[in-house]
C-alpha cells in the first residue's frame, strides 16, 4: 500500500483527506486508482486524453516522476508519491 | 467574502521580500490554518523566483520542489500550505491574465505592488471554481 499526498487545493475533492492510501503496482495504476476512488480529482489531475496535466507534478519519494519511467514507474508498498501543481504567474 | 488574517510582522516580511527582489517579482508560500470562512498565515516560506531569467521582471516561478519542501514544513508545524504571495514591480496589485491561466482555486494570492523599490498596497484573491475570474479577500493584517 502507498500513500498519496494531495495538495490542500485538491483534498476537498478527496473527503478532505491529505494522504490517500492505494494499492497499485505502478504510478500510472495509483493515480488512476485515486481518480477512479474520488471522482472529482479527475479533471484536475488528467487532460481530456487521459493525460497527466501538465501543470500537475508527481514525485515518488524525492524522484520526480518525469526522470523515472512515467506512468509504468513501479510501486513498493513503502513508496510515497506527492502530487505538486506547478505555481507560477506574474504582472 | 472569505478573510486571510495576517499579522503585521508576516505583513511586513512579503513587503520587504517584494523589495528585496526588485525590480524582479518575488515570491513564496504561506503556511497557517484554515476553515471554510477565514485563513489565518501563521508561518512564511520566502523563494526564489525559478521562471527564466530575463522574464522576472514581470514572471515568477516556484519550484515544484520548494513546494514540496514547504508541504514537509507545514506537516511538521501541523499547519496547511493556504497561499502564495508574489510581488508586482510597477503593477497594480491586481491579478494579471497570466495570473488566473496558472492559478489554482482554493488558494489565498496575495499581491504586492512595489513602486519603484518601495512596497505600496497588498490585495489578496482567490480564483473561483470556474476558473473564470479572481475574486478578492479580505487580508485582515493585525499587531498580534
Amino acid at each position: 500500500m502507498s500513500a498519496i499526498r494531495l495538495p490542500t487545493p485538491l483534498r476537498g475533492y478527496a473527503d478532505g483527506q491529505k494522504e490517500v492510501v492505494i494499492d497499485a503496482d505502478t504510478v500510472g495504476q495509483a493515480l488512476s486508482d485515486l481518480a477512479q476512488r474520488y471522482p472529482g480529482l479527475r479533471p484536475h489531475l488528467f487532460d481530456d486524453q487521459g493525460a497527466l496535466r501538465q501543470y500537475v507534478n508527481v514525485f515518488v519519494n524525492d524522484e520526480d516522476l518525469r526522470s523515472l519511467k512515467g506512468d509504468a514507474t513501479p510501486l513498493k508498498a513503502e513508496d510515497r508519491l506527492t502530487i505538486v501543481p506547478s505555481i507560477a504567474g506574474g504582472a | 467574502m472569505t478573510r486571510l488574517i495576517l499579522t503585521q510582522d508576516l505583513m511586513q516580511s512579503i513587503r520587504e521580500h517584494g523589495e528585496q527582489f526588485y525590480p524582479e517579482e518575488g515570491a513564496g508560500l504561506i503556511l497557517g490554518h484554515h476553515d471554510d470562512h477565514e485563513r489565518r498565515a501563521v508561518r512564511l516560506v520566502p523563494l526564489r523566483n525559478t521562471f527564466e531569467s530575463g522574464e522576472r521582471y514581470h514572471r515568477y516561478m516556484i519550484d515544484a520542489r520548494d513546494m514540496m519542501a514547504a508541504e514537509d514544513l507545514a506537516d511538521e508545524l501541523n499547519l496547511d500550505l493556504i497561499g502564495i504571495f508574489h510581488s508586482h514591480p510597477d503593477h497594480p496589485a491586481e491579478p494579471s491574465e497570466f495570473d488566473r491561466q496558472w492559478a489554482l482555486p482554493w488558494y489565498s494570492y496575495v499581491i504586492t505592488r512595489i513602486e519603484a523599490g518601495a512596497a505600496k498596497e497588498s490585495r489578496c484573491w482567490r480564483l473561483a471554481e470556474d476558473r473564470a475570474a479572481f475574486v478578492e479577500e479580505d487580508l485582515n493584517t493585525h499587531d498580534v
